[in-house]
């Protein structure tokens, strides 16, 4: 059974911009994020019947909710992660403290090597993928997969929309692969291209990919993607998965959506 | 010397993402050149792979701009330390752990920053001086006590030679030496050098001399008229040779012998043997070389035009000479100082017919200059052009036909 850690939208609102997606004069409706989030969490739980675990939201930090980038875990082990922003750097120890008081083994990175946890390392189960360029630094991906002993094939960002490889990037457990081209230099195209066949990859088109159709979760043969998705929600049911399309664009006024909102602990 | 360089490290899975190929790519597009160096490749998909490039520029703000521009790509700058120095124990004795020089372009790392080693030679030591701004090669027996010199290797970097521009016979790795080959095209790439050099003197420009260090075949074997005209005409600026070399050319003067053999003859003449030795006597009777020709004694000949064109020469004894002549250096270490001290300026080194002379020289020359080393025996020029340099080019032939080949080249009528 699937557990995901989230976190629940008190404090959510746009408070700074660190993304281009951000603009202060662009207000949250609050009611409606709340009801947003609800609905995605009623989905997870009740659909697909993942567990779900809530952190204790803190006022002054708005993004908590987006918990993708607590870290990464890896059995008992949790990285938390070092963010670039000093906006987002506070949430670090609020992150720390819940891996710690769940029983993880927590590893924090270097000081000065940024790392923005599950937003940029994803990837399959026998190698992954590391963004970098935008928020994460390279020099963190060796690091990480000395320990884990995993492959860990960097990706450089270059479209700042798509600011962490969560938002243009999504493996799927059946080893297909959703992305948006457009968002990786031509290296990291090929890169991509070597490692996933072609048939098993989907190049989300760019006015799916601006809604974010690459920030999906997908448990088993279930894919939680933004609404709004036809040309990825027609690939992803030919391949044989269950879609299910959340309304979540008051999230995306900040430049996240499904993915950005959860992070997986099994 | 316009070399700027860093070392960087760059780890992780470096190939499948091309993030090397990327790093490298961004070097040669802005302008850089790179050497790879400990490139290390993860056997597994788990393992990762390592490499570490050097990276050159002509400007260090070139240099600056590279390295910003592929430190995001997670290329590291290398740790460097100072050398360090230790202080010489004696005259003429070096700290036991001194820096032994190669021939090629080397900088120290002093306070931070990288110096270039001046009048680099090689098998020498490194001396710096005491404000640490000026570092030289220096050999053993000229080192004072107390001096500074380099110890150990850290701190201290080599730098390959670049392939030069020039798409001549001295652009190419030539070390293979043959007789089997055609030399007109190699003899048409060193004349338009020593044009070109001619040129460059004219206008007062440095690295513009032409070297030719000889031995006493390019007279025997009838190159005399020929190097006597490429000296006359300018193409030649410095001389290196034997008591053999200046004994017999004089005697061809004096005698119109070469060892006793008539030149024009072609055969041994009565009481030819004796000729080299009166030569000599009768230079030593008047005294010097520069007063043999200048009084008139000695009219035509490679001596005759030195002293003309004003010509440096350096005139090195053996221990099997007859006389010496007057000037030749019987101190085979002063004799070396003499000749280092003629080095710096020089563009191209022909190297005729002599072993010792050709083997000296060649140590004493920095791995940048263009050198061509002319022998009937391959083993010389085989020992010479392969010195780790491009520039070196080797030729198995009679000194005279080539000497006669250049100057026809040049422009003499034959």
């Amino acid at each position: 059974m699937s557990r995901l850690l989230v976190c629940p939208p008190e404090f959510f609102g746009i408070e700074y911009e660190i993304n281009p997606w951000m603009r202060l004069t662009n207000r949250v409706d609050h009611g409606r994020a709340v009801r947003q989030w609800h609905e995605l969490m009623r989905v997870f739980e009740q659909d697909l019947g993942v567990v779900l675990e809530r952190m204790t939201p803190i006022p002054g930090l708005p993004d908590l909710v987006f918990t993708a980038n607590a870290g990464i875990v890896v059995g008992r082990t949790a990285v938390v992660s070092r963010f670039r922003y000093p906006e987002r750097q506070r949430e670090e120890a609020h992150f720390e403290n819940w891996f710690r008081k769940h029983g993880y083994e927590v590893m924090t990175g270097e000081a000065g090597i940024h790392f923005e946890g599950a937003g940029d390392l994803l990837g399959f189960p026998e190698y992954w993928f590391g963004g970098y360029r935008q928020r994460s630094d390279i020099r963190v991906f060796p690091i990480l997969s000395e320990h884990f002993h995993r492959e860990i094939i960097p990706l450089e960002l270059v479209d700042s929309r798509f600011y962490h490889l969560d938002t243009c990037f999504c493996p799927l457990s059946g080893g297909e692969l959703l992305y948006f081209p457009a968002a990786f230099d031509s290296y990291g195209q090929t890169a991509i291209a070597e490692r996933v066949p072609d048939k098993l990859r989907l190049t989300v088109p760019e006015d799916e990919a601006l809604k974010f159709a690459c920030n999906a979760v997908c448990v088993g043969k279930h894919v939680v993607l933004p609404a709004g998705c036809p040309t990825t929600q027609a690939w992803l049911r030919i391949r044989g998965y269950e879609t299910h399309p959340v309304q979540l664009d008051e999230f995306m006024r900040s430049g996240g959506s499904a993915k950005c909102l959860t992070l997986a602990l099994d | 010397m316009s070399h700027y360089q860093e070392s960087v490290y760059l780890q992780g899975h470096i190939i499948d993402s091309l993030v090397l190929a990327k790093v490298l790519d961004l070097i040669l597009m802005m302008g850089g050149t790179f050497d790879l160096e400990d490139v290390h490749i993860g056997k597994t998909r788990a393992e990762p792979s390592h490499a570490r490039i050097r990276i050159r520029t002509a400007s260090r703000m070139l240099l600056d701009d590279i390295l910003r521009k592929i430190q995001p790509h997670g290329a590291s700058i290398e740790r460097e330390a100072d050398c360090r120095t230790d202080r010489a124990p004696a005259d003429g004795v070096l700290p036991d752990d001194f820096y032994a020089t190669t021939h090629l372009p080397t900088q120290i790392r002093l306070n931070g920053r990288w110096l270039d080693v001046d009048r680099i030679e090689m098998d020498l030591a490194i001396t710096v001086n005491e404000a640490g701004s000026v570092a030289q090669a220096v050999p053993m027996g000229e080192v004072r006590q107390g001096d500074q010199i380099v110890v150990g290797r850290e701190g201290v970097r080599v730098i390959p030679l670049q392939r030069p521009q020039e798409r001549d016979v001295f652009g190419f790795m030539e070390s293979q030496v043959s007789a089997e080959r055609p030399h007109g095209h190699i003899i048409a790439d060193i004349a338009a050098r020593m044009r070109q050099l001619k040129e460059r003197r004219s206008l007062r420009q440095t690295d513009s001399h032409v070297l030719l260090s000889g031995g006493p075949a390019i007279i025997h074997a009838g190159g005399r008229e020929a190097l006597t005209w490429l000296i006359e005409q300018g193409f030649i600026h410095i001389l290196f040779c034997g008591n053999a070399l200046a004994a017999h050319d004089m005697e061809a003067d004096l005698f119109g012998t070469s060892l006793g053999y008539g030149l024009t003859a072609g055969r041994a003449v009565p009481h030819g043997h004796e000729h080299h030795l009166r030569t000599i006597n009768r230079i030593r009777s008047i005294g010097s070389i520069e007063a043999a020709v200048t009084s008139g004694v000695i009219k035509q000949g490679v001596m005759a035009a030195c002293i003309r064109q004003g010509v440096p020469m350096v005139i090195s004894g053996t221990i099997r000479d007859d006389g010496p002549l007057p000037g030749v250096i019987t101190d085979s270490i002063q004799a070396q100082r003499a000749m280092r001290a003629l080095i710096p300026d020089i563009g191209l080194a022909l190297l005729v017919a002599s072993t010792l002379h050709s083997v000296a020289t060649g140590n004493l020359l920095p791995a940048t200059v263009p050198t061509v080393c002319v022998d009937v025996n391959p083993s010389i020029p085989t020992k010479l052009a392969d010195r780790g340099s491009f520039q070196a080019v080797g030729l198995v032939m009679d000194a005279a036909s080539f000497l006669s080949e250049l100057a026809r080249l040049l422009g003499r009528s034959t």
